[in-house]
């Protein structure tokens, strides 16, 4: 039957007008939430800058720098993964590409008998490592894509206190570095013990640059600002995280509705000749049929035009022929 | 010469302008304030207010509820994940924390949390009325 065919596309139109309409919504939204999310992640910016610019300043002076947060172990049995990644998908290659990236980490020190502890931000890393049997220590989700102070506090609390504990030896962060609207990388760092910016370490070295007054004592400043400096910088991934989330997911929605573009053009092509081939079937099927109505009346010579006499066809010309003049002919 | 005062927070910068004098309350107890020309210092701060004095005489109130305050060069920056400028201050939900507060330190006068909880309350009130 013609128009079967002509339905099924028809169909595959709307459909895939009806997804674009999704796509673009979405497209918009994430354009949306991607400039906020940078300017929060710019706003985050001076706080690490001057909290990493108090802790050069103790070095500075002269602070003793054993901490339980900058000790180094001797010997890393257990190291712990934190994962960052987003609730919802839709977002690329945005998930995949930094909880691959924090697998293939954590199988590299495996093979080298490292034992692991999983902490995971975001449904999709939760799902992934538990659909294929790790062993998960703590997730945490709804958090990812508006990231607050708060929630950084939170974390950090959790991951201080089980590196303070002696439980794991190492802590190595995953997550996506916000770099431009275009460019995200993924990033795996290490994240404790810290080593602000070599400074630290440094700080004997340094002596007493500036005479910096320390109010209750050094020692206690900074014991009260490193945890502050671990908050700040799971902040600072949190919001490049979100960033990059939201650019990602911005990204693969513009390629989705682009697809669809082009794809609705497809569709309405074969749309078009699937419409034409009908209408040519038809003609040809009228034509059959009126071949065929023909035969059965007539001789096998007996054309339809054949029995029209050009006069049934112009009256006016057996007039004519009747009234000329002979010889005319 | 005036000090240059930046307070900071990670939700972005609070405020930022010159002023004549900043106090503000160290982990030790007392209120120190800030003046040109002070030597380079490195203090943790307690739940309390902070007062900047700007060049004509006005005042801002914030409260912070810890955080870091380092002084170099008639640099005065202040650092804090938790503080609130007076004016932005909800008075209402203040009282109802204090409220809450003062209930659960009846309940149990060694709930430390509590108690942490009625200073801040009390702190950002202050701010808020002052």
């Amino acid at each position: 039957m013609p128009g079967a065919q002509e339905r099924i596309l028809r169909r595959r139109i709307n459909s895939v007008k009806a997804t674009k309409k999704i796509t673009r919504a979405m497209e918009l939204i994430a354009a949306s939430r991607v400039v906020r999310a940078q300017q929060r992640a710019n706003a985050a910016r001076p706080y690490a800058r001057q909290i990493t610019k108090v802790i050069e300043d103790l070095a500075a002076g002269g602070a003793s720098v054993d901490h339980p947060l900058l000790r180094e172990a001797e010997s890393v049995q257990r190291v712990a993964y934190v994962v960052l990644s987003s609730d919802r998908g839709l977002a690329g290659a945005y998930n995949s590409s930094v909880i691959r990236a924090a697998e293939r980490e954590l199988q590299a020190n495996q093979l080298e008998g490292i034992d692991y502890e999983l902490i995971t931000i975001g449904r999709k890393a939760e799902g992934y490592f538990k659909f294929r049997n790790y062993r998960i220590a703590a997730a945490y989700d709804g958090i990812s894509d508006k990231p607050t102070y708060e929630d950084a506090r939170v974390i950090a609390e959790q991951i201080t206190a089980m590196f303070e504990r002696g439980e794991v030896h190492k802590v190595i962060l995953a997550y996506t570095e916000f770099i431009s609207l275009a460019s995200q990388k993924v990033a795996v760092r290490t994240f404790l013990p810290l080593a602000p910016e070599g400074t630290i370490s440094e700080a004997g070295s340094a002596g007493a640059l500036a005479a910096y007054e320390f109010e209750p004592s050094p020692e206690a400043v900074l014991t009260d600002l490193l945890p502050r400096y671990v908050e700040a910088r799971l902040f600072a991934a949190l919001l490049d995280a979100a960033a990059s989330e939201h650019a990602n997911r911005q990204r693969a929605m513009k390629s989705a509705t682009d697809n669809a573009d082009d794809m609705i053009i497809k569709l309405s092509r074969q749309l078009n000749r699937a419409r034409q081939d009908a209408i040519t079937t038809e003609i040809m099927e009228i034509v059959a049929g009126a071949e065929g109505l023909k035969e059965d009346q007539g001789d096998e010579e007996d054309l339809l035009l054949d029995r029209l006499e050009p006069i049934h066809l112009f009256p006016r010309h057996e007039e004519d022929q009747r009234h000329s003049p002979p010889g005319h002919v | 010469m005036t000090l240059q005062v930046e307070l900071v927070s990670p939700e972005g910068i609070l405020y930022e302008g010159e002023a004549q004098m900043v106090i503000c309350r160290t982990v030790e107890g007392g209120d120190i304030a800030f003046l040109t020309g002070h030597v380079p210092f490195v203090g943790s701060l307690a739940v309390g207010l902070v007062k900047i004095i700007e060049a004509n005489d006005q005042t801002n109130l914030l409260a912070v509820h810890r955080g870091f305050v380092s002084v170099a060069n008639d640099r005065v920056t202040i650092l804090s994940d938790v503080a609130e400028l007076a004016g932005s201050i909800d008075v209402a939900r203040a009282e109802a924390a204090k409220a809450r507060a003062e209930e659960a330190l009846q309940a149990s006068s060694e709930d430390d949390d509590a108690r942490a909880a009625l200073r801040r309350a009390d702190v950002r009130l202050l701010a808020a009325r002052s």
